[in-house]
C-alpha cells in the first residue's frame, strides 16, 4: 500500500518536472521578450487610468473615462491632437515652401481654457519636424477658437526652435530662378499618383500645394476637425507676375473628423522674399453625378 | 578557314541573341508569376492578382493554408478568407484578422498579404510561430470590402472611395454604405449619417450590407474559439480598443490598454514610428456600429482596430517604398497581441493541469506520511 503510494507520488512528480520544464513555471505566465511586461508609465503616450470604473459584466454601460477638453489635456487623445494639427497649418502658412513642409511630430503636453463666452484657449508644447530636411524643433503654441455663431478662423501663436536650421535658400532660388521665367510653364496631375508616387521633378509642388492648403486648412479648422492634403488634382502654371511664380491649383483636403475628400481651386504665388501667398480659394462642389457606372468589372 | 570563323562568330552571335530574348521572356514570366519574390510584397495588387496570390498560396501550402468562401458582396463577389494551420483533427482556437474593409486604404490589403506570407515563411524554422500554428487556426480576409476596393482601382476619380456599392435607397442617389457603421453594435446611434451621400452612412439597418453579415454570421459560428479579433485600417498610426461607442467600457479595459501599449512599443522597436493607443472616443471620435464593437461585445476579449501608416503626409496613397516598412511594425504589433493571446490560452492551461497535479501530489504524500 505504502509502496503504492509512493510509486505514484514519483510518477506525479516526474510529469510534474516534464511539466513544468516544457510549459514554464505555473505560479508565473511565460511572455516572450516583447510581451507587455513593463509598466504603464514607460511609454511615451500611456496615462495613468485613475478615473476610470471598470464595469464587471460584460457589455453593461457605464460612464467612464471622459476626454478632458478643459484643464490639463492628455497628449494622446483628440483635442490636444487636434489643436496641435491646427499649429501645424499655421506654421505652414508662415514658414512652408517649396522646399520646407513642416507636419506635427509629437504632442508633449497642453492644456485649454474657456474665455467668457468669447471662445476657448489652448497652450501645447509640441515637436514639429520639417519633412524634407528631417529637421526637428520644439515649439510653445498658443491657440484661440473662437466660440459664437460665425465661422471664424482660429488665431495662432507659435515660437519654434531648430525648425528653420535647414537651409533651403540655394534650392529655392534655383527653383525660382528655373521657373520665372515663362518658356516652359509647368503643370502636373495626381500627385501623388493613386500608389503615393510623386515624380522627383514634381516634388516641389507637391509641397508647394500642401503649403498652399495650409491655409484654408487653418481657416477651416476648428476642434471638430482634423485636416490634412490628400492629393494635388493638378497644377497649372501662370505666367510671372511681380516677380511671384503664380499657379492655379486645384487640391482635395481629407478633413478626418467627417472622412470627407474636399475640392479647393487656389490661386498660390511665390517667391523666396514673400513666401507662400494664397490670393483666391473657390470651393469645389462635391460630384455625387460624377460616379463610374456600377457595373465596374476587375 | 574564314568561312568557318564566320560560322561560329555567327553562332556565337545567334546563342547571344536567342539567350537575351529567352532571358526577357524568362524575365516577364518571372515577374508574373513569381510571387514569393520580394519585391511582389512591395507593391500594391488589385483583386484579380490577390485572388490569384490566394490561390498560389494554397498550391504551394496545400497542409497548412486553404480558403473559404464566407460570403458575397453586393455585386456578388466572393469574400474569401485563407484559414492558415497546422491541420488538426480537434477543433482549434482562432485568430481573426480582415483588412481591406473601407476601399481606400491600400496599405491593409497589403498588410494582409505580407502577414500570410510571414508566417508562412517562418513557421518551419520559428519555434514559436510552428506552436502558434500547431495551436491555432488563422483566419485572414485580405480584402473585405471587394466592390469598394475594385471600385478604387477603376481610375485615379475612384481613388479615394471608402464605402461599400451598394446604392441609396428612398430617393437619394448616392452609393455605398460604411461597412464599419453597420454592425449589430449600438448601430446607428453615434457617429453616423442616415444620410445616403454622407461617408458614415449606416445603411438602412444593420447588417444592411451582406459583407457586415459575412463577418458577423463568421464570427458568430467561430465565437467560442475567437481569442482575436484584428481589423487592419489607415491611416492614422494607433492602435484602437473597443468601444467606439462612447460611455461604455470593456470588461478588461485595463488588459486591452495594457496589451495595446505592449504592441505599440513593439511597433516603435523596429522603425521608431509612434502609434497611440486607446479608445477611439479618446484619440479619434466616436462612433457604434464598428466590427471591433460587436466582436467584443460577443466575447472575444482582445478586439483590435490598427490604423497603419502615415499621419497625413501621404495619407491614403502611401507610397509604395513604406510598404515593406509598414508591414514590417505592423507584423510586430499583430504579433504581440497573437503570442499574448496565444500564451495566455495555452499556458493558463498547462498551469491549471499543473496544480492539479502539485495538489494530487502533496495529497499522496501527505496520505503516504500517515500511512508511515
Amino acid at each position: 500500500m505504502v509502496i503504492l503510494v509512493w510509486s505514484m507520488g514519483w510518477t506525479l512528480l516526474i510529469l510534474l518536472v516534464v511539466l513544468t520544464v516544457v510549459h514554464g513555471n505555473p505560479t508565473v505566465m511565460v511572455r516572450t521578450g516583447s510581451g507587455p511586461t513593463v509598466g504603464f508609465d514607460q511609454h511615451p503616450n500611456s496615462v495613468p487610468l485613475g478615473e476610470d470604473i471598470q464595469t464587471t459584466t460584460e457589455g453593461e454601460s457605464e460612464v467612464v473615462e471622459e476626454v478632458m477638453t478643459t484643464g490639463v489635456l492628455n497628449p494622446s487623445h483628440y483635442p490636444a491632437r487636434r489643436a496641435a494639427t491646427v499649429v501645424q497649418h499655421y506654421l505652414n502658412t508662415r514658414y512652408g515652401s517649396p522646399y520646407r513642409w513642416i507636419f506635427l511630430s509629437t504632442v508633449h503636453s497642453g492644456s485649454a481654457e474657456e474665455v467668457a463666452e468669447m471662445g476657448r484657449k489652448y497652450q501645447l508644447a509640441l515637436t514639429m519636424q520639417e519633412m524634407i530636411s528631417n529637421v526637428s524643433g520644439q515649439c510653445s503654441a498658443e491657440l484661440f477658437f473662437p466660440g459664437g455663431e460665425g465661422q471664424s478662423a482660429p488665431q495662432v501663436q507659435a515660437s519654434c526652435e531648430g525648425l528653420h536650421q535647414s537651409n533651403t535658400t540655394a534650392q529655392e532660388e534655383a527653383f525660382y530662378q528655373q521657373h520665372r521665367t515663362s518658356n516652359n510653364l509647368a503643370s502636373g496631375n495626381n500627385i501623388p499618383d493613386s500608389y503615393g508616387h510623386v515624380e522627383p521633378s514634381m516634388k516641389p509642388f507637391w509641397h508647394l500645394g500642401g503649403v498652399a492648403s495650409s491655409f484654408i486648412m487653418l481657416r477651416e479648422s476648428n476642434e471638430s476637425t482634423l485636416y490634412n492634403m490628400a492629393q494635388v488634382a493638378n497644377f497649372t502654371q501662370l505666367e510671372t507676375e511681380k516677380d511671384q511664380l503664380r499657379f492655379n491649383y486645384h487640391v482635395l483636403l481629407h478633413e478626418m473628423i467627417s472622412q470627407e475628400i474636399i475640392h479647393w481651386k487656389l490661386l498660390v504665388t511665390w517667391s523666396p522674399e514673400q513666401g507662400v501667398q494664397v490670393l483666391q480659394t473657390e470651393l469645389q462642389p462635391k460630384c455625387h453625378h460624377c460616379e463610374a457606372p456600377p457595373n465596374t468589372t476587375n | 578557314m574564314m568561312m568557318l570563323g564566320l560560322g561560329s562568330v555567327g553562332l556565337v552571335l545567334l546563342s547571344l541573341a536567342v539567350q537575351s530574348g529567352h532571358g526577357a521572356q524568362d524575365s516577364a514570366v518571372w515577374s508574373r508569376e513569381e510571387t514569393t519574390e520580394r519585391n511582389y510584397y512591395t507593391r500594391y495588387h488589385n483583386m484579380s492578382e490577390i485572388t490569384a496570390w490566394m490561390e498560389q498560396m494554397k498550391r504551394e501550402n496545400p497542409d497548412v493554408v486553404s480558403s473559404m468562401v464566407y460570403g458575397q458582396t453586393y455585386e456578388r463577389r466572393n469574400i474569401t478568407l485563407l484559414k492558415i494551420g497546422l491541420r488538426s483533427t480537434e477543433r482549434k482556437k482562432a485568430i481573426w484578422m480582415d483588412c481591406g474593409i473601407h476601399a481606400r486604404e491600400w496599405i491593409t490589403p497589403a498588410f494582409c498579404q505580407f502577414f500570410v506570407k510571414e508566417i508562412l515563411r517562418t513557421y518551419k524554422t520559428d519555434t514559436k510561430v510552428n506552436e502558434m500554428m500547431k495551436n491555432l487556426d488563422f483566419y485572414i480576409t485580405p480584402v473585405l470590402n471587394v466592390d469598394g476596393y475594385i471600385y478604387s482601382w477603376h481610375n485615379e476619380s475612384t481613388r479615394l472611395w471608402r464605402k461599400s456599392r451598394s446604392p441609396g435607397t428612398g430617393g437619394c442617389t448616392c452609393y455605398g454604405t460604411d461597412l464599419n457603421r453597420n454592425f449589430y453594435a449600438n448601430w446607428g446611434m453615434v457617429g453616423v449619417s442616415t444620410d445616403c451621400c454622407n461617408l458614415f452612412y449606416c445603411g438602412t439597418k444593420a447588417l444592411s450590407e451582406s459583407e457586415a453579415w459575412a463577418v458577423t454570421d463568421m464570427l458568430g459560428k467561430m465565437r467560442e474559439d475567437i481569442l482575436a479579433f484584428l481589423t487592419i485600417h489607415s491611416y492614422g498610426q494607433q492602435l484602437l480598443v473597443p468601444y467606439g461607442h462612447p460611455n461604455t467600457t470593456a470588461p478588461n479595459h485595463d488588459e486591452l490598454m495594457e496589451v495595446g501599449l505592449g504592441a505599440a512599443m513593439a511597433i516603435k522597436a523596429v522603425h521608431g514610428m509612434d502609434y497611440t493607443v486607446g479608445t477611439s472616443p479618446d484619440i479619434l471620435y466616436p462612433f457604434s456600429g464598428s466590427s471591433q464593437d460587436f466582436a467584443r461585445l460577443i466575447g472575444i476579449p482582445l478586439s483590435f482596430t490598427f490604423e497603419l501608416r502615415d499621419k497625413g503626409e501621404h495619407g491614403f496613397e502611401l507610397p509604395e517604398d513604406q510598404i515593406q516598412p509598414t508591414c514590417e511594425e505592423a507584423y510586430a504589433g499583430a504579433q504581440h497581441i497573437i503570442t499574448y493571446t496565444h500564451d495566455k490560452a495555452f499556458y493558463s492551461y498547462a498551469a491549471t493541469v499543473t496544480a492539479t497535479l502539485w495538489t494530487t501530489l502533496l495529497a499522496a504524500w501527505v496520505s503516504s506520511a500517515i500511512l508511515l
